[in-house]
């Protein structure tokens, strides 16, 4: 939000001789006029000590109404403006603007709201006009006081920073690049894409994932204004809006990314014949050499050597035949972690999610039963760079005849997370189709509430159910081995209450998959506190309005996007990381930040060095300077909120337009007029 | 509003609004068109955590019956931490306001939200008639609006006691 | 080593061979259980769903009692066999630890009648104890006639790994299990160790309502599933588990169909067994049906005794 600038065409007014206050009194129509008498007002106010104009109109803030202001300043009538109307959340700015435009410091101004919390709020005329007179007293005495502050400004950084280059990540700097913004995309894995690289379709349209992501990959590799920081994370942050700097960490991966052509030739002759250790791309479920690639679209296209599990690094005795095999001699097993630090205007957060840890439920089965998926996992299943190169198998290598999908699997439930993760019956419906498609089994989604609200949502779970996936609508109890009738022999068992049938199900099927909900990343607390900005109360990161500000913080220059605010689908989070593009960009576009004209400062004379406002700061604003024990406000990064001022013992902390002295006349003023 | 024979006690109450929640409300019960007490003459903050305690002392001292003050929620303030350092100083204050023989229902510390309109009202209305009902506030040091010092007061209620600052 | 013993209702009347079984186990073990003095009821699972608040007062007299015999300040163990007593002394110890207006409440009540609770008390199951104090190895090696061959169905019940208990993983548990291997027998793997028996259930008119018919339609399942798992017993730890299993089978068999004729014993009684103790001295001649299949003799110099003698009485 703009502050008003100085209108640079006027004529200083003069101030010697002190304050000369003008009092403006709006009907509001009759909103104001219809209570409270607004004449006597207009005459209470002419008594009062510095008051050289007292006037009423119509509507203050309509352009007549405030060329009044303009002109009596101009005309050096008055050099402190009240206007006693509405309430200033509604039209400070505007009256600001004015005084502005007459010549003087925007904050010379006071506002007496004589509409929301007199005329609209109280029965009886009198008291109305009564309570009037002491705001606009309290008014008058205040603004005498007021500093000639001007508006000021701090100056943006031109590069953005984007953390996590998941989809959100990836929209987001391709978004701000192609604005012509340098822009560093940082990524903790050694490969862009996050979740959605893993995906095998994506619903309602069954795009393939890949098909869709790989080409904004590659865009973000090869974009000009993108300085893409794979296998790096943020370890440090300082500075305030408009100028944060920020130190990374870059692992090594032991190859040199300027030289790997990702030919993969090293991992073929590793002298790990076969893979051994646990796949973490692919969830578990398949195994990986030390130096591996998480998949074959990976961007950058460059191998990494686990120094946990290669041969080299523990023991020293290995042929390195990885070595031989590169033509390009891109081996460098001395690289060590090295860092960066650069200065950005703007942060944009998408860090992404985790799923639901599914052992926390034990009644499911997940990792006692070998045939309980999640659905990440069957995402990889299916994914044809997969561990099982698409086909949707069992462990023993076998297709499930039947197959059962438990919708909400620790969301919507009190002792997991209370709330919905958004996407999981369309993905359940999704993989329901998938899973049939692939292995010709007969599925059945148990759900509590099937939610479809996009675009082609509905029409998808139509199509699904028309494709002959069984719906049954219950809560699963459990999953159990426990076999009641031949059918059930060897097989797992579904247990569910079909609430449309009025009875208990048991449904034998081969193969369990769980739709796990969304949940933060396991450092999201870390996290929020590097950026200096919160969490709610479930754990993702906290915008600023629910409704009104999605995507940007209370920590002015840090947004948000993706589902590191919370569960979302693809859609939503690529619009969302667009808008928190946007707003980064008008930032740095606009170049500078206006800042809070009522920051807090501290009389150095006054200051005892008893350091009582130094904690208290929840912005960490307050500096102190051993040497000379004088403590100071960093005015940028100050948010007027004057808790310092209220703490500080001696008085040496001051708030700019919410000094004790002013706070003392208004309160003079609201009780010393009857 | 001060006390005479022709007129029935009205009591003043300062009120001390926190912009983003309980000026808010205000505003919110005002466009509600929420009727209440003319008696609470409100002074807007940024934020609780500003309020001084002298800021009290004083409003008692220029002529308040009673002090209202307003914030957000526990774990809703604006600048995160503010309200806690209200609620900490109005603890403070009150044992000392105590010491002084000044009633509880006084000075009043509120947490109303930016969507509470009609708390706004009902506590307006519920102080301004407890306060009513103690009757004026009386300091044995004359205050600015009494015109003339008042019958000597209840031993207890020492002014000049109101000195010195209150740490945080 | 002796442990203060609280036996609770149950194994006087129909759990009488629990505690036959169990005492002479641990004496054979070495170990001694003394009763607490003028112990009370522990309200089970009937008064907690009347009023929790005495239920817990019912406990914490018995808490107390046990707590009177420690010298000093070190804690003292209370072992119980019966998950269900277990259950009531455990949860109340938890709700008195935790210093509520309840906690005040009958910290008063005991005051009143010259008592007192320090909260000092360990509560213990039998299982617990057996495992985690007398250990599996000490066990190991007092045992002459390994039971060798035997399939056993452990079944924990409901209330004695859930919900305070922390001796024992609460889903999948395996103490018993620990403890049939210790005595050469095998555990069979299954999913139904902790489900629900009905027990607690079949108070009701055993006539016309539905609540017998959950009693019975549970326990059928738990009883045709060890079947179908190869077991030739399921050992419980619990009077009411025991009781339960075995007493309703033809009742089961008219209802469901499925003849199951499981031997449902004390898991002390086989524990008893494989330490050369005889069936009498381990309450074997009061259960309803027992009959174990012929084994192979195991011990060396032991008689191949057939321990398969049919008791099935209806």
């Amino acid at each position: 939000m703009l502050e008003p600038e100085m209108d640079p065409t006027s004529q200083p007014v003069s101030t010697n001789g002190g304050p000369k206050v003008g009092v403006y009194v709006c009907h509001c129509g009759l909103n104001i006029a219809g209570k409270v008498d607004v004449q006597a007002v207009v005459g209470f106010a002419s008594t009062l000590p510095n008051v050289t104009v007292a006037r009423d109109y119509k509507f203050m803030c309509s352009d007549p109404g405030q060329d009044l202001i303009e002109q009596d300043l101009r005309a050096g009538l008055v050099n402190r403006v009240v206007v006693a109307s509405c309430s200033p959340l509604m039209h400070e700015a505007t009256f600001r603007r004015a005084t502005a435009k007459g010549g003087t410091s925007p904050y010379h101004f006071q506002m007496a709201s004589i509409r929301e919390h007199v005329s609209w709020v109280t029965a009886d005329g009198d008291d109305a006009t009564q309570k009037a007179n002491a705001l606009v007293a309290a008014a008058v005495r205040r603004v005498a006081l007021h500093e000639f502050l001007e508006p000021r400004q701090a100056s943006v950084r031109p590069d953005v920073m984007v953390v996590g280059a998941g989809i959100a990540g990836i929209h987001a700097a391709l978004t701000l690049a192609d604005a012509g913004k340098h822009v560093y995309l940082v990524e903790r894995e050694t490969t862009i894409g996050g979740h959605m690289a893993k995906f095998d379709k994506t619903f309602p349209t069954l795009d393939c994932s890949a098909c869709i992501l790989t080409p904004k990959m590659s865009q973000v590799r090869s974009h000009p204004n993108i300085t893409l920081w794979t296998y790096s994370d943020v370890v440090a942050v300082e500075g305030f809006t408009g100028d944060f700097k920020v130190r990374v960490r870059h692992r090594p991966r032991y190859v040199r990314e300027d030289l790997c052509t990702g030919c993969l030739e090293c991992i073929e002759q590793c002298i790990h014949k076969q893979g051994k250790f646990e796949d973490e791309w692919n969830e578990g479920l398949g195994k990986r050499k030390p130096i591996y690639i998480p998949f074959p679209q990976a961007t950058p296209a460059v191998v990494v050597v686990d120094p946990e599990t290669c041969i080299w690094f523990k023991t020293g005795k290995c042929p390195r035949t990885c070595i031989e095999a590169c033509e390009r001699d891109a081996f460098d097993f001395e690289q060590t972690e090295t860092f960066d630090e650069v200065n950005v205007g703007a942060i944009i957060l998408a860090t992404g999610f985790k799923t639901f840890d599914a052992a926390r439920i034990p009644a499911y089965g997940y990792g006692y039963y070998p045939n309980v998926y999640t659905s990440l996992e069957v995402e990889r299943l299916l994914n044809a760079a997969g561990p099982t190169g698409g086909d949707a198998i069992l462990r023993d290598g076998t297709k499930p005849k039947t197959v059962g999908i438990i919708h909400c699997v620790g969301s919507r439930d009190e002792r997991n997370n209370a709330y919905c993760s958004k996407v999981c019956c369309m993905y359940s419906l999704k993989l329901a189709h998938l899973v049939k498609e692939r292995t010709g089994a007969d599925v059945y989604n148990f759900y509590i509430d099937m939610r479809t609200p996009g675009k082609g949502y509905e029409e998808f779970y139509d199509r699904i159910m028309k494709e002959g996936v069984h719906m049954v609508r219950g809560r699963v109890a459990e999953v159990t081995d426990q076999a009641r009738s031949p059918q059930e022999e060897g097989r797992l068992v579904i247990r569910a209450e079909d609430t449309l049938m009025g009875s208990v199900r048991r449904i034998p099927v081969d193969m369990v998959v769980l739709a796990v909900g969304m949940e933060p990343q396991p450092d999201a607390q870390d996290v929020r506190r590097l950026f200096n900005i919160s969490c709610g109360g479930e754990g993702f990161f906290t915008e600023r309005h629910p409704k009104l500000a999605p995507v940007s913080t209370f920590t002015d220059g840090v947004f948000l996007a993706g589902a590191c605010q919370g569960p979302k689908d693809i859609p939503d989070t690529v619009a969302q990381a667009g808008a928190a593009a946007a707003e980064a960009l008008a930032m740095v576009d606009r170049g500078y930040v206006m800042l809070e004209a009522n920051t807090a400062w501290i009389d150095e004379a006054t200051c005892s060095g008893c350091k009582t406002c130094v904690g208290l700061c929840p912005f960490s604003a307050i500096a102190f300077d051993e040497e000379r024990k004088k403590a100071s406000v960093n005015e940028v990064v100050c948010k007027g909120c004057g808790i310092c001022v209220g703490a500080c013992p001696s008085g040496a902390a001051q708030q700019h337009l919410f000094t004790d002295a002013q706070i003392f006349a208004e309160i003079e003023g609201v009780l010393e007029h009857v | 509003m001060s006390e005479d024979a022709s007129r029935p006690f009205e009591p003043r109450i300062v009120a001390f609004f926190c912009n983003w929640c309980t000026y808010t409300a205000a505003d919110l019960a005002g466009i509600s068109r929420m009727q209440y007490a003319p008696n609470v003459r409100v002074i807007r903050l940024m934020c609780s955590g500003r309020v001084d305690p002298q800021f009290v002392l004083s409003a008692l001292r220029e002529g308040a019956d009673g002090v209202l003050i307003g914030g957000c929620h526990p774990g809703d303030c604006h600048y995160q931490e503010g309200n806690y350092n209200a609620l900490r100083r109005f603890e403070l204050l009150r044992l000392m306001l105590r010491g002084s023989g000044i009633e509880d229902e006084r000075v009043r510390l509120e947490w109303i939200s930016a969507s509470e309109g009609d708390r706004v009202q009902k506590v307006c209305n519920e102080m301004t008639e407890q306060v009513r009902a103690l009757g004026p506030l009386r300091l044995t040091t004359p205050r600015r609006v009494e015109a003339a010092p008042t019958a000597p007061a209840a031993p207890d209620e020492r002014a000049p006691e109101l000195v010195g600052q209150v740490t945080p | 080593m002796r442990y203060a013993y609280y036996p609770g209702c149950s194994v006087s009347g129909t759990g009488r061979a629990y505690e036959e079984s169990l005492l002479a186990v641990l004496e054979a073990l070495g170990a001694g259980l003394d009763e607490l003095d003028d112990w009370n009821c522990c309200g089970a699972t009937a008064f907690p769903s009347v009023d929790e608040d005495k239920a817990i007062a019912l406990s914490a007299r018995n808490l107390a009692l046990a707590e009177g015999r420690a010298q000093g300040s070190e804690p003292v163990d209370l072992v119980t066999p019966c998950a269900g007593c277990f259950r009531a002394l455990l949860t109340a110890h938890g709700s008195l630890e935790e210093r509520g207006p309840v906690a005040r409440q009958i910290d008063g009540a005991l005051e009143a009648v010259g008592l007192r609770y320090d909260r000092r008390v360990r509560v213990r199951h039998a299982v617990d104890l057996l495992v985690n104090e007398i250990g599996i190895e000490a066990i190991s090696e007092a045992v002459t006639r390994p039971l060798e061959g035997l399939k056993v169905a452990c079944y924990y019940g409901c209330m004695l790994v859930r919900p305070n208990a922390t001796f024992d993983d609460q889903y999948h548990p395996t103490s018993m299990d620990r403890l049939m291997q210790a005595i050469g027998a095998e555990p069979i793997d299954w999913s139904l160790k902790t489900r629900c028996c009905g027990g607690a259930c079949y108070g009701a008119d055993p006539f016309s309502g539905t609540m017998p018919q959950a009693t019975l339609w549970l326990g059928h399942a738990l009883l045709s599933e060890a079947k179908r798992r190869g077991a030739d017993a399921v050992v419980t730890a619990c009077p009411l588990c025991q009781f339960n299993l075995e007493a309703f089978q033809e009742r089961m068999v008219r209802e469901f169909g499925h003849p199951i004729e499981m031997t449902v014993g004390y898991i002390t009684q086989l524990l008893g067994l494989a330490l050369g103790l005889d069936e009498r001295t381990l309450g074997i001649h009061r259960m309803l049906r027992w009959h174990l299949p012929e084994r192979e003799p195991a011990a060396v110099g032991a008689p191949a005794a057939a321990e398969g003698g049919g008791h099935a009485r209806t």
